[in-house]
């Protein structure tokens, strides 16, 4: 992880039809909010897919920051270092 | 899959074609299998069930299961439905059964929904089969691949108790313990699945997976001689079982086998996890995740799937939940074998402790006919008790000893 100076970002296999088949994409140091956001820009209606019209994450959405989920850290304001890594995934598996 | 129409998401209500896979194209919410009813309805009738084999094939029809496929069957289900009088008078309650899957193949109700779920991977030509497990489902997904001749992985905590890791492992498997908790697992899992594409019964099997579970309630209602019962306690992990139990007897209920009527679903977690029942006790909408800390490793699931599913049937049934505490719940586990000689892993500890907090409270009423799921066999998690019980008395091989012994005991 030394030296990167971006957040890499992890996206399942439903969001690949957006990303051109990309499984692993790269965003900005800065909130989760802001990630989103530059990833859209990006990746257009990416955010339409996993959050709702108010901004907030659709209920069967997980995000987790260097492994932690964001229920547990500052949900969409948790903020993301370089070098760290963001992994989206649906909610609904396990057990 | 006879009666089987596709996948339907249990969310947004979008229909996909039957695939291995378990996420909304459209919402990512949870795929569920989607069945014609009405052709089953005229079809399936209680007689077809009586002359089924005695496991939970018998019930293949209201499976996820293609009718020519060849199932992978270790001899699962059917298990004893045991009327439980002595627990029942020590709960203060009038009629008592007890769902005893402790004594499954791989010794737990697991190998129910792992069967559904590699018969499926096998229909759909998966050639390894994995999973995400708190220790029972690794078990169960080990011994079917090993039956099935598939290649396997599994993926465990790596704190998991001895006796699963030896239960697992004895198959040949390929056993990956992970450091950290089952939602670490579970999360990396999915990763993993996404990447490798591999058949993890819990992940993208998950709606045939979860099917399974419905044989609980097939089986009860059969066994009481086709009719449900007033109220049954099921643990909840992920909240499948629960939710699927219930699902069960709407369906024979639906189909006309059973009278029509209500069975209250109530639900027992863990204090150290316990999302499920601390949103049903503080009137939420929704299950927040918690951190898993409890002795009862099996339903260590601070984020399960199917947690709001679970809640809703809970409340729609007008059932309750509860947590039982740590100590409850290796009295739990002692109740059940000094009542009624079936020796339960902690899981079903929780279920008889979290009974016991229902029935003080008058949650369940003393005359309805009650049935508790014990789900694991008390060999999984022999540690847990093993400071409990009353050691054994030691003598020399002699009479005089025995006496002495004997004398001392009296007095």
């Amino acid at each position: 992880m030394a030296g990167r100076t971006d957040v890499s970002v992890r996206v399942p296999s439903p969001l690949r039809t957006l990303t051109g088949g990309k499984g692993e994409l790269s965003a900005r140091p800065g909130t989760l909010r802001a990630l989103i956001e530059e990833l859209n820009g990006t990746y257009p209606g990416l955010k339409a897919r996993i959050c709702e019209e108010d901004g907030s994450l659709r209920r069967f959405v997980n995000v987790f920051v260097n492994e932690e989920d964001i229920r547990f850290l500052q949900g969409l304001d948790t903020p993301i270092d370089a070098g760290g890594r963001v992994s989206i995934l649906p909610a609904v598996a396990g057990g | 899959m006879s009666f089987v129409l596709g996948l339907r998401c249990r969310s947004c209500g979008h229909r996909t074609a039957l695939a291995p896979v378990h996420v909304c194209p459209e919402c990512f919410g949870p795929l569920g299998v989607e069945y014609d009813y009405t052709a089953m309805a005229r079809s399936v009738r209680r007689e077809d069930f009586a002359s089924g084999p005695t496991s939970m094939w018998r019930y293949r029809a209201l499976l996820p299961i293609g009718d020519e496929t060849p199932v992978v069957d270790l001899g699962t289900g059917f298990t004893p439905l045991l009327r439980a009088d002595n627990l029942a008078q020590a709960l203060g309650l009038k009629h008592v059964y007890i769902k005893n899957d402790a004594v499954n193949p791989t010794y737990s109700f697991k190998d129910r929904v792992v069967g559904v779920a590699v018969s499926a991977a096998m229909e759909f030509g998966c050639r390894t089969i994995a999973c995400a497990s708190t220790g029972n489902l690794a078990a169960s997904v080990a011994a079917h691949a090993a039956k099935a001749g598939l290649q396997s992985y599994v993926f465990i905590p790596a704190d998991l108790e001895p006796a699963k890791v030896l239960n697992t492992a004895i198959y040949g498997t390929n056993l990956v313990a992970v450091n950290g908790s089952y939602d670490q697992v579970n999360r990396l899992c999915s990763e993993i699945c996404d990447t490798f594409g591999w058949a993890f019964v819990n992940i993208n099997l998950r709606p045939f997976y979860a099917e399974g579970s419905k044989t609980l309630a097939y089986e009860t209602a059969e066994q009481l001689g086709w009719r449900a019962p007033d109220h049954v306690v099921s643990p909840i992990a992920g909240g499948s079982v629960l939710t699927k139990i219930a699902k069960g007897f709407g369906e024979l209920r639906d189909l006309g086998l059973i009278p029509a009527g209500r069975t209250r679903v109530s639900g027992a977690q863990a204090a150290g996890c316990a999302p499920v029942s601390r949103a049903f006790l503080s009137g939420a909408d929704h299950v927040s995740p918690v951190r898993a800390n409890t002795i009862a490793k099996s339903l260590a699931i601070g984020n399960p799937a199917d947690g709001d599913f679970a809640l809703r049937t809970i409340r729609s049934s007008g059932g309750a939940a509860e947590m039982a505490s740590d100590e409850e719940i290796i009295a739990g586990v002692q109740l059940l074998a000094s009542t009624e000689g079936i020796f339960t892993e902690t899981a079903g500890g929780v279920t008889v402790a979290c009974a016991r907090r229902l029935a003080a409270a008058g949650r369940i009423d003393p005359g309805e006919t009650v049935v508790l799921y014990i789900t694991g066999n008390g060999l999984k998690t022999p540690d847990v008790v093993a400071s409990v019980v009353a050691p054994a008395r030691e003598i020399e091989p002699t009479m005089e000893a025995f006496e002495r012994t004997m004398a001392g005991a009296v007095a």
